[in-house]
């Protein structure tokens, strides 16, 4: 989906429409007590139209019209406040919606033993329980999350995350884990159901897009309690201006008292209704956003802490670097042509089908043009690694035996076979090793013929994406099991800014809280159930979904397009949404300056004409002036709801020169938009001769 | 204006820089325990009193147990200069036989003094005793600055200790503010000014008689007048040094016996702001980053300094009625010029501006001159400084823990607009210290606006406006915004020395200082049990001029918002209809 059409959706009738309904329905008192400054207005709303009764009968404080118009602006200003709400979750009940669909009730193939071949007997997907064993074959949906315990298949899973590349999944390792609603393309896999209905990823995300459990996040609660604030200061202000107004007419011997009407209408336009009204939609449109990235989240906090995180771990294999490691060079020892050692190398790896096997194989085709031969025509045996002689090779028909593997291994090999290993390789292999590359050494009988390079190839534009957090501040650390040496030279490489050489799962973990207890908010992502401790305890933990049950449950924030970079994304949204938080507030307290100049000389004028002099806009008559601020009022909120849904656009900028930006704009264009608003607003007014 | 403003205002600007730094840092190494000189040498006396009244020091307390410890200190304290009030008829140290304090005003006192605010609802060399004044007006004015310094000293430890549930003892915060910084100061400033005529003496009024005898309203022919005595030099150091503000004599330091000289002026004026200023110092140096310190001294004087030359600008320019009657106000050499109503002679235009814009920066209220008849907008500007919440230096310790309210609020603000939960000094700025912050903005206001509404529609309370209309209206306001930021400074124009006012304005001081003790203690508490987080390259930096100059737009921006309708049916309106533009 491109950004215009985004753009273009924001607006989208079937959205709209529905949200016109809902923004009637949530006048409901019930709801609007939830939010303290949206509840001031309807009190206020209320009022006037009862005062507007009043004058209907002939009571009236002032002219039964004037009320009208300000109680009906009153009530625009609450029901814009609940459309931007409404808006909010429409787009996310349209994404509701479509989930759901996926969620069919599949009937399920139940196992009566757990394995592959054992009887079935078809069931309903919604009386499966977690533990029970299901066979999914070619064309038929998931039935529940679960993992896999036999089998290995293509799944289509773009139900989930919309891409429509098939993915695989097996049993065992990272990739074990699948989602209920998605279709097995091919093959079969035998499942153990892993949630109970209702408990499902599936379910959760639905939850999550419709709002239904969404709860105030620590910093919403925290400005919700500023806004309160401003609202009873202000509530204070308007109220004490009656007696005050009434002492001036008693004194001075002019005028009349300032009206409930007016008083009411500065109250309201005072108190913080811009952020107030559209508080509720940017949380839910934060939300929305994190769906649009692909990723969900278990709760708003989640969300709000990304933009938080002060250090980011990251796996090195598949994130910093190509999955695997890469031959690069051959060095022969001294005496020896390259050529030879290429030749010897290749046929070690013929029969090595691991990628740094494959890669060895390729160079020496590659660099030296030396053809890939067959094993079998070598008459050939090919010796596999094993964890005990820490070398793979072959044994030639001709009697050659050729190995490869670890400089230690190698060295252990010759010199028991009777040769010694030459001190000239030696260096190479310490230069390789500290360039961060991984030596293997080739050996013939008692002979070492040279060494070969492997070295992990960094992705590209990576280094790119961490300049870019390091001015977020935001620290990078790279976690690898390789030894110090290559984890230095990689880190340097990617320019990261630190690293956990030989790390295992208790020395993240034991990172992650140290980190903690200095102070910093960790964010990592993690796949494989090694990780999972490691997530639990991180603040922000991404899960991948191709990853394990155990990692997606440990993590608070599931990527379903699992790539290892979007913590960036994931750290823009969050900072997103508490700048649009912040700006609005700014925004909306920042107005309040031009609305005094429009109301506190209208309000008094006739008791004291002489502050007609504040009446800097020059607004053409006082019922003009209080109905153009109440109008601005109003009006403002419809015109930022598509930034309270997009969110303040965010740039990773020292934080010093992003408030400066974020101050001009809101802070100073805060200050000086009404102003042109209410005097725009005004000139309507009299060019319509509605007062 | 004429340069003649602008020289002496910038003097006395330098001489308050010059000495922030020395007093800055002696007061951190009182307050971190380190040797300092003088608390070397006191140390036994320090001691000595820890030992008399059962106090261990080393007794750190939590952050209620503090709380509880400074509302019984202060309610004892008030309990006492109100029981002196009414008994000092029969104590001693009373040559001129005044009788016992009728109870509504003994309270309103004996509130005023504990609070810090030292308004005065009676005349101070005809209602008390010397013994009042002295064991129990002095006391308080040096034990009510301590205790306002002792909280400070407290909050600073919430930001500078690390996941601690204490935050200090309030025993040791109040004997070392007191011993080390308060009565050393005072003793060599009252020194000075008894150099400079300041009297200081038990002996009753003297009688003089007059060089030239006048007549009464009786006709009776009048030869001679009394002259108040007392021993003023004591009270008036420690009132000017601990933002007090009540003066020994009914006129405060417009009394020639309590200010008589240029030096005098220039030295009480200097001892109103010199502590709280120094203190945003000690701020700095407490939690190991001066930068903070300065940035918050620097917010305050770019409220403060302009302030100031308005207020000199307006009185300067002199009353807009009499440049119609063709009166000459302009500065000669013979003539101040400006509009010297109110003003004492010896003081001129910019010497009395300087203080009452000082003395209501700082939370003091003592006056060299009489407020009430600046010209509106000249008298708008000391109101306003008291609106703002005693925030612009402010009281000693509590101008600054309400400007750290204040800091926590723009940080918050700031936070959010860059993307961030907020953090001050490392510690992170959460919903409960918002809701703590935002009760401290609150309630000044509250007491402000609710006690003038109250007073303007009551006629008992309406009796007590000598000038009806608008200006009527600045004098009551004037009178809660003093009170409910415990200033103490008075408009007059409006007799309070009355039952309604008496009990209204003494409920509002108690509650002004007590309410905003208990949640910034709480906020101690609170961050002294959080992490330091380490600043980042995303940490909103909070010494840097746009976070100076933003701290100041929310400061100005609240009191600005909650009161500009008041202040516009006041000294505003009364502005426009003198027509003086």
């Amino acid at each position: 989906m491109s950004k215009s059409q985004k753009a273009k959706s924001l607006f989208e009738p079937s959205i709209v429409w529905p949200a016109i309904i809902d923004s009637m329905k949530k006048l409901d008192p019930r709801h609007q007590i939830k939010n303290p400054v949206m509840f001031v207005v309807l009190i206020g709303s209320i009022l006037t139209t009862g005062l507007w009764l009043q004058a209907l009968l002939g009571y009236g404080e002032a002219p039964a019209g004037f009320i009208l118009a300000v109680s009906l602006w009153l009530w625009f200003t609450l029901l814009f406040a609940n459309f931007s709400e409404a808006m909010a979750e429409g787009r996310g009940k349209a994404q509701a919606a479509s989930l759901r669909r996926v969620r069919r009730d599949t009937p399920a193939k139940k196992l009566l033993k757990p394995k592959y071949g054992s009887t079935y007997e078809t069931v309903s997907a919604t009386t499966l329980r977690k533990g029970d064993v299901v066979l999914v074959e070619a064309g038929d949906f998931i039935p529940m999350d679960g993992e896999i315990i036999d089998g290995v298949a293509s799944v289509d899973e773009s139900a989930i995350t919309g891409e429509s590349a098939p993915v695989i999944r097996e049993s065992g390792g990272d990739r074990s884990a699948v989602t209920g609603g998605t279709r097995v393309l091919s093959d079969w896999l035998v499942v153990r159901i892993s949630a109970n209905p209702g408990q499902t990823f599936l379910d959760h995300m639905i939850a999550m897009v419709e709002g239904a459990k969404r709860q105030k996040t620590p910093n919403e609660i925290a400005l919700s309690i500023l806004l309160a604030v401003f609202t009873l200061i202000f509530l204070l202000a308007t109220v004490t201006l009656l007696p005050f107004s009434i002492y001036s007419v008693t004194t001075s011997g002019h005028g009349n008292p300032v009206t409930v009407t007016v008083l009411v209408a500065l109250l309201v336009c005072l108190i913080p209704t811009t952020i107030g009204g559209l508080l509720p939609a940017i949380g839910i449109a934060g939300m929305d956003r994190m769906i649009q990235a692909n990723v969900v989240a278990a709760s708003g906090r989640a969300v709000e802490a990304a933009g938080d995180v002060d250090v980011l771990l990251l796996d090195k294999t598949g994130t910093i670097t190509l999955g695997n490691r890469q031959a690069v060079d051959f060095i022969p020892a001294w005496g020896l042509t390259v050529e030879s050692l290429a030749d010897a190398a290749q046929l070690a790896s013929l029969s090595d089908e691991t990628p740094e096997g494959r890669s060895i194989v390729v160079l020496a085709k590659e660099k030296y043009r030396i053809r890939e031969r067959h094993i079998l025509e070598l008459n050939a045996k090919f010796i596999p690694f094993t964890a005990q002689t820490r070398m793979s090779g072959v044994d030639l028909g001709d009697g050659r035996q050729i190995r490869k593997g670890a400089v230690e291994a190698i060295e252990a090999y010759v010199n028991k076979l009777g040769g010694s290993f030459p001190e000239d390789l030696k260096s190479t292999i310490e230069s390789i090793s500290k360039s961060g590359g991984t030596p293997l050494v080739v050996a013939e009988q008692t002979r070492v013929l040279g060494v070969i390079h492997l070295k992990d190839i960094v992705k590209g534009g990576i280094r790119e994406r961490f300049a870019e957090l390091r001015r977020m501040g935001i620290k990078t650390v790279m976690i690898t099991g390789d030894n110090h040496l290559t984890a230095a030279a990689i880190a340097a490489e990617a320019g990261m800014d630190d690293f956990l050489a030989q790390a295992t799962p208790e020395t993240k973990l034991k990172l992650i809280r140290e980190m903690q207890a200095g102070g910093r908010l960790v964010a990592m992502t993690g796949d494989g159930t090694n990780d999972a401790p490691a997530l639990a305890q991180a603040d922000v933990a991404v899960a991948m979904n191709t990853g394990t049950q155990a990692a997606k449950e440990a993590g608070n924030l599931v990527d379903l397009d699992s790539n290892p970079t979007k913590l960036i994304e994931i750290v823009k949204i969050g900072k997103q949404l508490l700048m649009t938080r912040g700006s609005l507030t700014t925004f909306s307290i920042a107005n309040d300056v031009s609305k005094y100049f429009a109301i506190i000389p209208a309000a008094f004028v006739s008791t004291y004409p002489a502050l007609a002099t504040l009446n800097i806009m020059r607004l053409a008559t006082p019922a003009s002036a209080v109905l153009s601020a109440v109008i601005f009022n109003a009006i403002i909120i419809i015109f930022l709801i598509p930034l309270a849904l997009r969110g303040v656009p965010y740039k990773p900028k020292p934080a010093n020169s992003l408030l400066r930006n974020n101050l001009l704009v809101y802070g100073l264009g805060g200050i000086i938009a009404p102003f042109i608003g209410i005097k725009l607003i005004d000139m309507i007014l009299v060019v319509l001769h509605l007062v | 204006m004429n340069w003649f403003n602008l020289v002496q205002t910038a003097i006395f600007l330098s001489a308050l820089l010059l000495l922030v730094k020395p007093l800055g840092i002696y007061m951190a190494l009182v307050y971190e325990g380190k040797p300092a000189g003088l608390n070397v040498w006191l140390a036994p006396v320090e001691r000595w009193i820890y030992r008399l009244s059962f106090i261990k020091p080393d007794m750190s307390m939590s952050w209620k147990t503090y709380a509880a410890a400074v509302m019984l200190f202060n309610i004892i304290g008030i309990i006492v200069v109100y029981a002196l009030q009414r008994l000092q008829a029969y104590l001693f140290l009373n040559p001129m036989s005044i009788p016992a304090v009728p109870p509504d005003l003994a309270f309103n006192t004996a509130v005023s003094f504990a609070t810090n605010t030292n308004w005065q609802s009676y005349g101070g060399e005809t209602t008390l005793s010397y013994l009042t004044q002295m064991l129990a007006l002095t006391v308080q004015n040096f034990v009510s600055a301590a205790t306002g310094m002792a909280i400070l000293a407290a909050l600073i430890r919430g930001f500078v200790q690390k996941q601690v549930e204490t935050i200090g003892n309030f025993w040791v915060d109040l004997v070392r503010s007191t011993i080390y910084v308060l009565i050393p100061l005072a003793l060599i400033l009252s020194l000075i000014l008894v150099s400079q005529g300041v009297v200081q003496t038990f002996k009753s009024s003297a009688k003089v008689a007059l060089l030239q005898p006048t007549k009464d309203a009786d006709g009776k022919i009048i030869s001679e007048q009394t002259l108040a005595l007392g021993p003023a030099a004591s009270q008036v150091a420690i009132k000017q040094l601990g933002t007090n503000g009540g003066g020994f004599f009914n006129v405060n330091s417009a009394h020639p016996y309590e200010n008589p000289t240029a030096l005098s002026n220039f030295l009480e004026t200097l001892a109103i702001l010199l502590i709280p200023a120094a203190l945003c110092y000690t701020f700095g140096f407490m939690v190991r980053d001066r930068r903070q310190g300065w940035a918050i001294l620097a917010a305050m004087l770019i409220i403060f300094i302009p302030c100031l030359l308005s207020c000199i600008y307006f009185e300067q320019k002199g009353n807009p009625l009499f440049d119609r009657l063709g009166v000459d106000q302009n500065a000669t050499a013979l003539q101040p010029g400006g509009n010297m109503e109110g003003k004492e002679a010896r003081f001129g235009v910019t010497s009395s501006a300087v203080w009452a814009t000082a003395t209501t920066a700082a939370s003091n209220g003592s006056v060299n001159s009489m407020h009430d008849s600046y010209m509106p907008l000249g008298g708008l500007i000391p109101m306003w400084l008291m609106q703002l919440g005693e925030v612009i230096f402010g009281g000693v310790g509590s101008g600054l823990y309400g400007m750290i309210a204040f800091v926590i609020i723009a940080v918050f603000i700031a936070g959010l607009m860059i993307g961030r939960t907020p953090e001050y000094l490392g510690k992170k700025i959460e919903s409960y210290e918002m809701k703590m912050a935002s009760l401290m903005i609150l309630i000044p206001p509250i007491l402000v606006l609710v006690g003038t509404a109250v007073s303007v529609v009551l006629p008992q309370a309406k009796q007590a406006i000598f000038n009806p209309g608008t200006h009527g209206f600045s004098e009551i306001l004037y009178a809660f915004s003093s009170t409910a930021n415990n200033n103490g400074s008075a408009f007059a124009g409006l007799s309070t020395n009355n039952f309604f006012y008496n009990l209204t304005l003494g409920l509002v001081m108690f509650f002004a200082r007590y309410w905003l003790v208990i949640p910034i203690l709480a906020i101690a508490g609170s961050l002294s049990r959080k992490k330091v987080v380490p600043a980042t390259q995303g940490t909103l930096p909070t010494h840097t001029p746009l976070f100076i100059l933003f701290l100041v737009m929310v400061v100005l921006i609240v009191g600005a918002l909650t009161f500009f309708p008041a202040l516009a049916l006041g000294p505003i309106v009364e502005h426009l209809m003198l027509g003086g533009g």
